[in-house]
């Protein structure tokens, strides 16, 4: 996983899968930092240097919110407490498109969470900083998504209970 | 069922919702199983041809990728064919799979060009949105080439959402493809002029990120910065045309004098918290030289120490370190808060506060600030302890001792570190300790004394964690006995019992130094008058005579004397300055006085009891299967033995007339007090390097020869022991052993057997005898060396100019600072200053010449060869570089064309792009590979038009239209 974030930390802020992980495997050893994050006191400041684990310069930033734990993984480009509004900013977005999110919903919907995360932030820079933009365009393109397609799950859920009768028919014939 | 995938697998396919339950369902451990069947059954689903069955199959792949590091390169042909889908939440899982999974060396990455093209050009905009997400994370330089003129036309998209995409994925095109720079850089400054904050903020954000790297290219957009500092009312614009600006006024002192003020206006009006910290830390890191500025950042930083909010406790501190450099006042200024901040309850607030206090040290408060930090590293937690400790070592140690006057205070203060249970700094104390014996004259008396109540303490030796420390303090005591006020009690504590918890090598310590203790006691004892006698003659002795025991002895490592001094010492006994090799090294003779002894301690009872006690306490350790401790013992009993007989006879005589006894007890220990004669100084860290291989010894000679040696070893006890004193036997050719042994007859033969011995010996040795000067165990070094470097060696610096190589402080205080002995070279470790190459890149050398037109250079110079993609930095630009100094003045002389080509370019730009789309089909309909030769070359020429072409002269001067 460390390998992963040094592939890709070429930008001011990274946001690559393995952070989704701290996010969504709680509780996990999904990695060296998420141990040394989850072992921190409450009330404590949300930074951490991580030249260590991620190159010069690299500086960690966590946030709870109830059960969900967020990271940023930042370099000298990005003004600190700037990056924790950007949290906040992520935060209500996804409140916003899974009203009242949970950590389920960030579980069951990793690829939304990419989407709206690419809204937010685009090749290691910040796009948009207003939360309700974000949701509009999320919405939009999910909107834009939602027709044709060869089996849809209605179909799909008709064609199995087909199947299904068909079966027992054989069997009782 | 390995065959293809079945209209059954297509309608029974689990979905990503279906996998993802069954992994929360999944019983603890059962984890690689279904991990390990649900890519069975995607690698059976993804070869359907029904896109939903394949794109739900890529998505649980990317799932379990993400999540469980499962292989997906060998899908990415499947991401690819699945990107061309017309159905958005296809394309969305192609494309999401793609920027997850691809890297530059994923092979199928070309095909998907075309692709991404297509989508770029589309005129659903969250089609080009997904490109653009896409191609920002996989961008390649064959990405990029072949799709920058995509780029270009969006950068002027009309769709803000579209525009704002396109510029922040410019950023990494241009990182991968230089050459894009001359397309689309003209139209990213036009952004900058953008009514869309969102847009404005990309760019400001693209150029920060540019900026960083190369700053001198960007000062000709100082005054679109200027402007967008002035106006802009976005925090997040803000920030970044900061940090844009705290790389160019460092720059140009008269762009910094421009916008203090507009920052100090931010600084003073603004309620954002990260706002007002950026204004902070850019005046303080880039324009501290502004007084008043620097005044209000530091008022606004003494908020930040005092808010609840601990994150801003912690940047408050880490704006006073960058101030701390140039303004000591400020963190003076704020000194109780920093103290405070030492029993924060956050670890990061300490440490901050820690690195604070540490700058804060000087000669004067070096004292009071310890004591702090160790009342605070008591009630510290192990971590923080430790950092404590460490930072006060290093800051004591720092150039030699500098800070530090009161030696005495320092050794004892080091003896108390030693005892704070959390102290894992055993390494670090030990080093300081011997080394400041080494140096420090003055200080020997107190640190023998800090090394002996270390030493006793038996509890001590059941702490690993202080055993180097323990190791270091055996060494001064043994080393500097001659100060202690006891040594009977010194040799008990070295051979308590205990002493079977310390690893070998400390216990080979130990054991040494119990020798030099055993040789002192019974010179003492032996050889009052000789002492005292010896420390007569030496001019420089400042002895006292105390009446029964000779307090001058010098001592010195039997390890670097034996064959250093085999001529010396057979020259003269008396003499205990002495020259060797003919050149200057002198033995210096130790001048302080040492602690008087008191009569009684060393009566014939006491030093029977010594006896017994060595006896008791090494023989089992004869057999020892340590080489380091089983020498140290076998010479340590053979001196015993040898004297042992005499011993008894010399308390009863009432005058201890020995010389005319020729007692061989007597030559033995005075042989022996010779041999720890000579001083053992500090040793440059380069100094082993000069030591010249003697002729003959080779250093990758096999082992194999040791068994030689350690059947040596196992002779006699009195063998090995006699195997140090071949110089005896030559000076009278009196055997001082009760036996008859061999060597002696033969004694110049032996003298060089031995030396050979010694040598491998001592190589073989060389890990554990650390103490020991490594560089004086080879004898005549100093015969070969140059002149000039001869001060490198430690004892030439104590006999040579005393004045010139040590450095004396003025005492400001009432004691005096004692001479710390200093090394010309070597104290300081030498760090290779290279400097990182510069910092140019491909891409500020392309904006460079776009900036300040520079024709020089074909445009074939720069065309970024695939092999050096990953790397941002390469040399290659340094002569697209070096060009451009020469355009700074032709700038400067028509600082209007440049301007209005500025803003002429607006109204162009309908045209402009108009132009680009025919040159782009142009280009569409040549192969993708070719490049372009003729774009550049118009660009080229476009730029020659505005008349920036005379190069005149080398110094870059600021273009003044800019200030």
């Amino acid at each position: 996983m460390n390998e992963d974030l040094k592939i890709n930390i070429t930008s001011s802020i990274l946001i690559s899968s393995s952070v989704y992980e701290v996010i969504i495997a709680r509780g996990e050893a999904a990695g060296a930092h998420s141990k040394h994050l989850w072992s921190r006191a409450e009330k404590v400041s949300n930074f951490i240097r991580a030249d260590s684990i991620l190159g010069p310069d690299a500086r960690l930033v966590y946030k709870t919110y109830a059960t969900l734990y967020f990271v940023f993984i930042f370099d000298t480009n990005e003004n600190e407490l700037a990056i924790l509004d950007l949290m906040q900013v992520f935060v209500e977005a996804l409140d916003k498109c899974f009203s009242n999110v949970c950590e389920l919903d960030i579980v069951f919907n990793f690829n939304k969470v990419h989407t709206i995360l690419d809204e937010i932030i685009l090749g290691g820079q910040v796009i948009e900083t207003s939360s309700s933009e974000v949701v509009k365009a999320v919405e939009e393109s999910y909107r834009c998504s939602s027709s044709n397609s060869s089996f849809t799950p209605v179909v799909r859920e008709r064609l199995q209970r087909n199947y299904a009768r068909n079966q027992i028919h054989s069997w009782l014939a | 069922m390995s065959g293809g995938p079945s209209l059954m697998d297509s309608i029974f396919q689990r979905s990503l919702e279906d996998l993802i339950k069954s992994f929360r369902l999944h019983l603890p451990g059962g984890e690689p199983t279904v991990i390990s069947k649900a890519l069975d059954e995607i690698r059976r689903e993804i070869r359907s041809t029904d896109l939903t069955t394949k794109a739900a199959a890529l998505q649980k792949l990317t799932y379990l990728h993400s999540l469980h590091h499962a292989d997906m390169s060998w899908a990415a042909f499947h991401a690819v064919e699945l990107s061309s889908s017309a159905f958005l939440p296809h394309k969305r899982a192609a494309y999401l799979a793609a920027s997850l999974s691809f890297r530059p060396s994923t092979d199928v990455l070309l095909l998907l060009t075309n692709q991404l093209r297509k989508d770029l050009t589309s005129t659903n905009h969250i089609e080009v949105s997904l490109a653009l997400e896409c191609l920002s994370v996989i961008c390649t330089p064959d990405l990029a080439r072949d799709l920058t003129p995509d780029l270009f036309k969006m950068l002027g998209s009309s769709k803000n959402l579209v525009r704002k995409k396109a510029i922040a994925t410019t950023l990494r095109v241009f990182s991968q493809y230089s050459d894009a720079v001359r397309v689309c850089f003209k139209k990213l400054v036009e952004n900058l002029e953008s009514g869309d904050v969102q847009t404005v903020s990309a760019t400001v954000g693209v150029f920060c990120e540019l900026a960083l790297r190369e700053p001198r290219a960007y000062l000709p957009l100082a005054p679109e910065f200027y402007r967008i500092l002035v106006d802009s009312r976005n925090n997040w614009v803000l920030i970044k045309v900061l940090k844009v600006f705290a790389k160019l006024a460092a720059l140009e002192p008269r762009l910094a004098k421009k916008v203090v003020e507009p920052i100090c206006e931010h600084m003073r009006r603004s309620g954002a918290k990260s706002l007002v910290f950026e204004c902070v830390r850019t005046i303080l890191s880039s324009l501290s030289e502004y007084e008043s500025a620097v005044k209000l950042a530091v008022a606004k930083v003494r908020e930040f120490l005092v808010d609840d909010d601990q994150n801003l406790r912690y940047l408050g501190l880490q704006a006073l370190s960058i101030v701390g450099l140039k303004h000591l006042w400020a963190v003076l200024e704020n000194k109780e808060v920093v103290i405070r901040s030492l029993s924060d309850a956050d670890p990061n607030i300490k440490l901050e506060a820690l690195q604070l206090v540490m700058a804060m040290v000087s000669e004067d408060n070096v004292t009071e600030i310890c004591r702090v930090l160790i009342t605070y590293a008591l009630k510290a937690d192990p971590e923080f302890c430790n950092e404590i400790l460490g930072f006060i070592l290093s800051a004591c140690s720092r150039n030699v001792y500098e800070i530090i006057i009161d030696f005495d205070r320092y050794v004892s203060l080091l003896g108390e570190i030693s005892r704070i249970p959390h102290c894992q700094k055993g390494e670090e104390i030990e080093n300081q300790l011997t080394d400041i014996g080494m140096r420090v004259e003055d200080v020997r008396p107190e640190l023998v004394h800090v090394g002996r109540n270390l030493l006793i303490d038996p509890a001590l030796l059941g702490n690993p964690f202080i055993h180097r420390i323990l190791c270091g303090a055996a060494w001064v005591s043994g080393e500097y006995v001659q100060f202690s006020t006891n040594p009977i009690e010194l040799m008990e504590a070295l051979l308590q019992p205990r002493t079977n918890l310390l690893p070998p090598s400390i216990r080979a310590v130990y054991i040494q130094s119990a020798f030099k203790v055993l040789t002192f006691c019974l010179n003492v004892a032996f050889l009052p008058n000789e002492a005292a006698y010896s420390s007569s003659s030496c001019p420089i002795n400042e002895y006292s005579a105390s009446p029964s025991f000779a307090g001058h002895e010098s001592f010195a490592d039997c390890e670097q004397d034996k064959f250093l001094n085999l001529r010396v010492l057979s020259q003269s006994v008396k003499a205990p300055s002495v020259k060797y090799g003919g050149d200057t090294a002198v033995n210096h003779v130790k001048t302080s006085a040492s602690l008087p002894l008191r009569n009684d301690i060393l009566t014939q009872k006491s030093v029977d009891k010594m006896f017994t006690l060595v006896k008791t306490a090494l023989a089992p350790l004869v057999g020892s299967h340590e080489v380091e401790i089983h020498e140290r013992v076998c010479n340590i009993l053979g001196l015993l033995e040898l004297t042992q007989n005499e011993i008894t006879g010399c308390f009863s005589r009432e005058k201890r007339n020995f010389e005319s006894e020729e007692l061989k007890a007597y030559e033995i220990i005075k042989m022996m007090r010779d041999v720890f004669s000579e001083e053992i100084g500090p040793v440059a860290v380069s100094a082993r390097d000069r030591v010249p291989i003697p002729e003959g010894l080779v250093l990758e000679e096999n082992l194999h020869k040791l068994e030689t040696i350690c059947s040596d070893v196992q002779f006699p006890i009195s063998s090995s022991f006699f195997l140090g004193r071949p110089h005896s036997g030559e000076r009278d050719g009196v055997s001082f052993f009760n036996r008859p042994i061999i060597e002696v007859s033969e004694s110049s033969n032996e003298s060089t057997l031995l030396t050979e011995h010694r040598k491998r010996h001592g190589l073989y040795y060389l890990p554990s005898d650390k103490k020991e000067v490594v560089s004086c165990e080879y004898p005549p070094a100093n015969d070969i060396k140059m002149q000039d470097d001869i001060t490198d060696d430690a004892e030439d610096l104590v006999k040579l100019t005393e004045q010139s190589l040590v450095r004396k402080k003025k005492p400001s205080q009432a004691k005096p600072r004692p001479v710390v002995l200093k090394l010309d070279e070597g104290d300081e470790i030498s760090v290779a200053a290279e400097k990182p190459e510069s910092k140019d890149d491909m891409v500020s050398g392309a904006v460079q010449e776009l900036l300040y037109g520079s024709d020089a250079i074909p445009p074939s110079t720069q065309i970024n060869s695939s092999d050096k993609l990953s790397s941002k930095r390469s040399g290659k630009v340094s002569e697209v570089n070096e060009n451009v100094g020469n355009v700074w003045k032709s700038e400067r002389g028509t600082p209007s064309s440049r301007k209005s080509k500025h803003h002429s370019h607006g109204k162009e730009r309908e045209h402009r792009s108009s132009e680009k789309n025919v040159e782009v089909r142009e280009e569409n309909g040549q192969s993708n590979k070719q490049k372009s030769g003729h774009r550049h070359g118009r660009h080229k020429a476009r730029q020659r038009a505005d008349g920036v072409t005379n190069v005149v002269s080398q110094t870059p001067v600021i273009p003044d239209f800019l200030l």
